[in-house]
């Protein structure tokens, strides 16, 4: 099915909401596609709901639905032309369909980063963020031992919610030390809600252990996660545990805009004051251009919204705004940024790449000076699995400064029948165009 | 005395092949590489060791070449993946079934083993493929590599015998014993071999064509496919010169996974894959296996073969008598390289070679140029 629409949003998060509102409520016609079922994106998707309502995030998406902009849920953008042109699969219908645009929005959000320590793909071990979404989905934590480690302000959110579903949290171990972090407390003192909502959590934790300072060295267990070792510098202890959640942080999902030709920074996609990128047509907002929190995200939507709807001096009164939280987010990656001893967790015979089952030995012999991760690709398939590098990637990154430059299309797997003649879909179906709105 | 007796240009498998050979007879070896080793057409490629028939050269040279690949198996590591998977060369009707006897003798006549399967037989070796084939001819001593590390075998053997390999510089001349790079820098050796694939810049003269090709990769899947699959119309694929064109071209990989083809196109020189070439060529492999459909494509990407009008390489000496050149392999690159090294070692120092080295000059192409002109 084709689909014609002015302006392309991709990305249903706080991010694309905003930009679609903006756009929308300008009176041009929108379209935001997102691959989940519902708006949201990873954050609100996975907010406390239960533990606090999310007033910001309730009229963000009512704004939203009374704006006009047409929802397209269920839809994963496997390639694109900045040119105008993006092609989604729909797993629902299994079939491709493709929106054409004068302009686009890139709101792809991040993900969490991981880094390779011994045991880390032992069964048990599981993302903080991708733990709290299964738990969301229905598995059920009651009951059982959990240690939250790594770095971020995720860790907290996720061991509230978890110790809210009934998981008894053992301890939180975050790696950045305590100077760093009151540094960043201290700079927040201009910013009373954000303090506010990191001491709630901090209180809804209760007799959980919050320890700074501290990180893992290595899962434990035989078949499945029974306990992690920890180490805060000068001594090493072990902590039982039914189950190991981690996440160092997040990484912006940058892979669509590297397709579209636009140009990446050690943040993210590099945009100007309008949130355009270095492709004309294509703009990019939230934590896809720096990781910066819900409300950069708003602001940014805004500003590149008005823009590509042609109105964007309307917008400059937000920039100061935005420039503000970006700077919030600068101080946050500071705050948490990785302790050397963070690369060196890997031993030799730990997984790196999960897809593949590189080792870090067999990167490393690849890793000689003027060879880059192509190199390191070609001789050990790490990066060349299904998920295409998106996990590994931010790790050889951090541990190697290696980028992955090439990304193709398709962007995600797809069946060998989305590629060909489907003997399903009639002649109807590959030319009809659709006018929304 | 000169640094270097021979300097190789390009580290593709072509290239890091000549490097082994070279070091292995005690010269003085330098290989340039100005980007990544084995990353353009070799990186590209399926792997498919494969003895081809289409002309009497090719059969020598892919013959021997693999059965170089074989003597080496026990030496490659892990992680090249080799595999004796054999070739099943599928034929769809009765026409073909002809053709697969012709073929039968052909391979006798080499001594290459190689076994006929009727529609029974064929669908017994691979249930997957759709019934009302006609049967088709096995060549088991076929197989597959995974070529970036193979090629990084040969070139890590070569370092570990003195090679020097020179990385991230250009070259920009090559001709009488001297290597001339972007940066004005020079390096001078006995000979120079050009080994450069479908980059025919030091090399002019040279009637090479780059050749897109697509290839897709799947989720893994172990078992589904045993043997590496091929449509006998294969080669009027391969032969068609003007015109685009698809064939049936299936690989099973040491994974699990399965590497799909394959496309022929001249005259495209955009990396980007083509979404029409990719329908063509996914209807063609789903019309010879139609469970395919269901499978998850992880990959899809493009390379460039670098074809020579009579689709042999060009092997040997030029007019400079210190060039030779390694060029043109199209996609028989992977399993020529060790018997393309052989017989650039026999234009340097005389070593045999159990073939006629002449019909590879480079010279048979300006040659037949001047007959047709």
């Amino acid at each position: 099915m084709k689909h014609s629409f002015d302006i392309v949003v991709v990305g249903a998060g706080p991010a694309g909401l905003a930009a679609a509102t903006a756009v929308a409520e300008a009176g041009r016609r929108v379209a935001v596609l997102d691959e989940n079922p519902r708006v949201g994106g990873q954050i609100w998707r996975a907010s406390l709901s239960k533990v606090a309502r999310d007033r910001s995030k309730e009229r963000a998406v009512a704004r939203f639905e009374a704006s006009g902009a047409k929802l397209f849920s269920g839809h994963q953008i496997v390639d694109g032309d900045a040119a105008g042109a993006l092609e989604s699969w729909v797993a629902a219908t299994q079939s491709l369909e493709t929106f054409s645009f004068e302009r686009l929005i890139l709101a792809t959000g991040a993900r969490e980063r991981f880094l390779p320590f011994p045991g880390w793909t032992l069964p048990g071990v599981f993302g903080a963020g991708g733990l709290q979404a299964l738990v969301r989905s229905g598995y059920d934590i009651r009951g059982k031992r959990v240690v939250v480690v790594g770095t971020g302000p995720l860790l907290l959110a996720v061991a509230a919610h978890l110790k809210q579903d009934g998981a008894r949290v053992v301890l939180v171990a975050e790696q950045a030390p305590l100077s760093q972090l009151m540094q960043f407390g201290l700079s927040l003192i201009t910013r009373p809600g954000k303090i506010v909502q990191g001491l709630s959590l901090r209180a809804q934790l209760a007799n959980a252990q919050y320890r700074t300072g501290c990180w893992p060295v290595a899962a434990l267990g035989d078949g499945t996660v029974t306990g992690v070792r920890l180490s805060d510098g000068s001594r090493t202890w072990t902590e039982a545990c039914d189950l190991l959640a981690c996440g160092f942080h997040l990484v912006p999902n940058t892979e669509l805009a590297t397709l579209l030709g636009c140009e990446v920074g050690d943040h993210g996609v590099v945009v100007d004051a309008d949130q355009q990128t270095s492709v004309a047509s294509v703009y990019c907002v939230g934590e896809t251009t720096a990781i910066a929190g819900v409300d950069a995200a708003l602001l940014q939507g805004r500003i590149a919204g008005l823009a590509a709807a042609g109105r964007a001096s309307e917008a400059r009164t937000l920039h100061m705004q935005r420039d503000a939280e970006r700077s919030f987010g600068r101080r946050m990656d500071r705050a948490f940024a990785l302790r050397k001893e963070m690369l060196t967790l890997a031993m030799p015979d730990t997984i790196v790449c999960r897809c593949e089952d590189v080792r870090f030995s067999q990167i490393s012999q690849a890793a000689a000076p003027g060879n880059g991760w192509t190199n390191a690709k070609l001789q050990t398939r790490c990066g060349m699995g299904p998920c295409q590098g998106r996990i590994c990637g931010p790790a050889l990154n951090a541990l190697f400064g290696w980028k992955n430059t090439s990304v193709r299309a398709p962007l995600f797997p797809l069946p060998i029948a989305a590629l060909c003649s489907s003997p399903l879909a009639t002649d109807d179906a590959t030319t009809l165009v659709t006018q929304e709105n | 005395m000169k640094p270097f007796d021979v300097v190789i240009l390009g580290a593709g498998i072509v290239g890091s092949a000549c490097a082994y050979e070279c070091a292995l007879a005690g010269m003085r070896v330098a290989v340039v590489e100005p980007a990544v080793p084995a990353g353009a057409a070799s990186a590209a490629g399926m792997g498919h060791l494969v003895v081809m028939d289409d002309s009497e050269a090719q059969l020598a040279l892919s013959h021997f070449s693999r059965e170089l690949w074989r003597e080496l198996r026990e030496a490659l590591p892990q992680t090249v993946e080799y595999e004796e998977c054999g070739t099943l060369w599928v034929a769809a009707d009765a026409e073909e079934m002809e053709e697969v006897l012709a073929k039968q003798q052909r391979y006798a006549n080499s001594g290459i083993a190689s076994e006929m399967l009727d529609e029974r037989a064929l669908l017994e070796a691979e249930p997957g493929l759709r019934h009302g084939l006609a049967g088709g001819l096995r060549v088991p001593q076929d197989g597959v590599i995974y070529p970036p590390t193979a090629a990084g075998y040969f070139l890590s053997v070569a370092q570990q015998r003195g090679a020097q390999l020179i990385q991230g510089k250009r070259p920009v001349r090559a001709a009488e014993g001297e290597v001339v790079f972007e940066d004005g820098s020079r390096l001078s050796a006995g000979w120079i071999v050009i080994a450069t694939g479908t980059d025919t810049s030091l090399c002019p003269w040279l009637k090479i064509q780059p050749r897109k090709g697509h290839l897709v990769i799947t989720d893994r899947y172990p078992g589904v496919v045993r043997h590496q699959l091929v449509e006998l119309g294969y080669l009027k694929s391969a032969h068609s010169v003007s015109t685009d064109s698809v064939a049936f071209n299936v690989q099973p990989r040491k994974t699990g996974q399965l590497l799909i083809g394959s496309s022929r196109q001249y005259g495209e020189l955009k990396r980007k894959a083509d979404p029409e070439m990719l329908r063509r060529m996914l209807d063609r492999a789903v019309e010879y296996m139609p469970s395919l459909k269901q499978l998850s494509v992880v990959r899809v990407w493009t390379g460039f073969r670098a074809a020579t009008p009579d689709k042999l390489p060009l092997i040997g000496p030029t007019p400079d008598s210190t060039v030779l050149v390694a060029m043109g392999f199209e996609g028989l690159g992977i399993t020529n390289a060790p018997g393309a090294a052989k017989l650039v070692l026999h234009h340097l120092t005389g070593a045999a070679v159990p073939m006629d080295p002449m019909a590879f000059l480079p010279s048979r192409v300006a040659r037949a140029e001047a007959v047709h002109a």
